[in-house]
């Protein structure tokens, strides 16, 4: 398993004229709607525990108002918490001097933003060069340096436009290019595809799981959309009302969702494809009928079986050999309807 | 009854005595402190003389080139540099040459005066909401308090003269570069703020690098606006001792010479055109990259 490079540990925010004296009565279990009601404080974050792999990409999903950009800023401290700790690598970003916290913004962690927030003065060269000028890099350096980066978005023959002659997928594009030419560890990405269309949505992600595929950054992604969210989540965290209500990779949030919340949340994807046979196989030495690979969809695995006649196959792992096998009828049980399981809901 | 029908106002001999004692007050401040105010200002007193005589003795057809030269720089359109020549040829033809020389240079003057203390307040002002809130009722004050007004403790403090006379029109035009640079820095797109800060901007980074740029239109609008009322003031300035073309003017006014009378008061509308268009089409210009289609 991969080390953790992001933690974030009993994390709270409230907005509000004092939120000090309105953590105590958060602490006494205080709604979030009776916070506001009797207090006059918004509950942005309550009690957030994350653990964030490196290399990864960490989708953060949630709908509007449930706290995710509000959470993702705490991880470069563009906003203050009111309580808790965010550890890169061991350090606690929200102990960092000025000094240190703008440092770590320019070297360690970049960010892609919703409204992609380009600078509409500076070209696309420029703008992908920002960072590294912040750096202090001399300009014509930085945009030498940043050349790379347009050439991998997509961009070439564009350094010399302006942002507002550009669609929004290519604006999106420089926005990306921009975050990636501060050779930052960190990628943080906050709705950075909600702006744009379905079809340029599915190119960007495409873009970033190629990067993602040579790269190897470790991205926090934050998004409302669930299918964006399967396609490109190694691991998901699920928020409501400021809470993480379920943690866990696609898949076994399909196959267990916590409550009905997520249930009714997930009830319009399709399975059959999201879902691996790994999701549903049984562990076996050996086993007959074709072979499935253990990351096989099950729409896919369905089609092999059929084709091959059988009602059952053998999952095997990467190296080829054996490790499962998986049953036609519980492949379409998992692709009917929801499990809830016998392990019971996972809440956090 | 005599409480509700008379106003209970102070009596006469307080009321002459507070009269007093603030008039004496300020006679003893300027007395004291005159000379020294005056020794500061000597500096752009003898520039603004420098300017004027630069202007003046300058050869009328380096002046044209000059103007024809800025207009160009300015705007980039042949009419308007067409246009600003014909007006100052039109306005030499007529015998107003000196005087326009004169206005010129103190509109000039005064305009940069506004500028280098106009943008940083500004930028002060649109940092702390604080500094917002003590300024603006001091440039509400400055904008709306009949000039002539402030010309008493000018000319107590100063005499007659260029320096009071700059001041006044500084005191009337400084206002809109204060408010809209605040106003354009103010108004800078938040996210495009917070990019800035997400990838690690410092305070002069983020100021000269996004505030400014971004604000630069507006605060281009608050100089057109300093010029054109700073304009608006040369004929009171010429009351305390400015040339120019509000000489003329005034002498018009009092000896009903009404040719006299318009034909300075068009110079001034001429300049004042010709200012305000070239300064615009900058100002326009500056923003080019907004729309989706400018140069590449």
């Amino acid at each position: 398993m991969a080390d953790t490079k992001i933690e974030i540990r009993n994390l709270y925010k409230v907005f509000g004229s004092n939120p000090e004296a309105a953590m105590k009565h958060v602490h006494a279990g205080l709604s979030k709607q009776d916070l506001l009601d009797k207090h006059g404080h918004v509950l942005g974050l309550r009690d957030i525990n994350i653990k964030i792999k490196s290399k990864r990409i960490q989708v953060i999903m949630g709908l509007s108002g449930s706290g995710k950009s509000t959470l993702i800023r705490h991880i470069n401290r563009l906003i203050e918490p009111t309580e808790g700790e965010v550890i890169v690598d061991g350090d606690d970003v929200l102990a960092m001097s000025i000094e240190q916290l703008r440092a770590f913004r320019r070297h360690k962690a970049s960010m892609v933003f919703q409204r992609f927030g380009l600078l509409p003065h500076r070209t696309v060269s420029q703008n992908v060069a920002y960072g590294l000028s912040i750096q202090g890099i001399s300009e014509d350096e930085a945009t030498e340096r940043s050349q790379r980066w347009i050439d991998r978005v997509g961009l070439a023959g564009f350094e010399q436009h302006f942002p507002a002659q550009l669609s929004g997928g290519m604006q999106q594009r420089v926005g990306l290019a921009r975050a990636l030419a501060t050779d930052a560890e960190i990628l943080l990405m906050d709705e950075a595809f909600s702006a744009l269309d379905p079809l340029i949505r599915t190119d960007m992600q495409n873009i970033l799981l190629d990067l993602q595929e040579e790269l190897h950054k470790t991205i926090v992604f934050i998004t409302h959309d669930l299918d964006e969210a399967l396609r490109i989540g190694d691991e998901i965290s699920i928020l409501r009302d400021g809470e993480v209500i379920q943690q866990g990779d696609p898949q076994s949030i399909i196959m267990k969702p916590a409550d009905d919340y997520i249930s009714d949340f997930i009830k319009d994807i399709n399975r059959g494809r999201v879902l691996e046979v790994r999701s549903i196989m049984e562990k076996a030495d050996r086993a007959t009928g074709p072979k499935l690979g253990i990351k096989t969809p099950l729409e896919d695995a369905l089609q092999q079986l059929v084709n091959a006649g059988k009602d059952s196959g053998a999952v095997t792992g990467d190296d080829g050999k054996t490790i499962g096998k998986i049953s036609m009828v519980n492949a379409i049980a998992a692709m009917a309807r929801p499990d809830r399981g016998d392990e019971g809901p996972r809440y956090k | 009854m005599e409480f509700f029908s008379e106003f209970p106002e102070l009596g006469r001999g307080d009321l002459r005595d507070f009269k007093k004692a603030v008039d004496f007050g300020f006679r003893s401040f300027s007395r004291a402190y005159g000379e020294g105010i005056e020794n500061f200002f000597d500096p752009l007193l003898q520039f603004m003389i420098w300017f004027e005589r630069l202007l003046i003795n300058s050869p009328w057809p380096i002046i044209l080139i000059v103007i024809a030269g800025l207009a160009w720089l300015g705007s980039r359109s042949w009419k308007l540099v067409l246009g600003s020549v014909i007006c100052f040829i039109i306005i030499g033809y007529f015998g107003m040459w000196e005087n326009t020389m004169a206005t010129l240079a103190i509109i000039s003057v005064a305009t940069l005066v506004c500028i280098g203390v106009g943008i940083p307040l500004g930028i002060w002002m649109a940092k702390s909401n604080r500094v917002q809130s003590i300024v603006t009722p001091i440039l509400d004050v400055m904008q709306t308090i009949p000039s002539f007004v402030y010309l008493i403790p000018v000319v107590m403090l100063l005499g007659i003269g260029k320096v009071p006379g700059l001041i006044a029109v500084c005191i009337y035009a400084a206002p809109p570069i204060v408010r809209l640079t605040n106003l354009g820095i103010r108004l800078v797109d938040e996210e495009v703020l917070e990019a800035a800060d997400a990838f690690g901007a410092n305070y002069k980074q983020r100021l000269w690098g996004v505030q400014i740029p971004l604000a630069l239109p507006n605060i281009f609008a608050g100089v057109n606006q300093t010029i054109m009322m700073a304009l608006a003031m040369v004929v009171i300035a010429s009351m305390i001792g400015v040339r120019g073309l509000g000489v003329p003017v005034l002498q018009a006014v009092s000896n009903q010479y009404l040719a006299l009378g318009l034909m300075n008061g068009l110079a001034i509308v001429a300049i004042a055109i010709i200012f305000d268009r070239v300064s615009q089409k900058y100002g326009q210009r500056l923003q080019a990259y907004r729309k989706g289609n400018g140069n590449g």
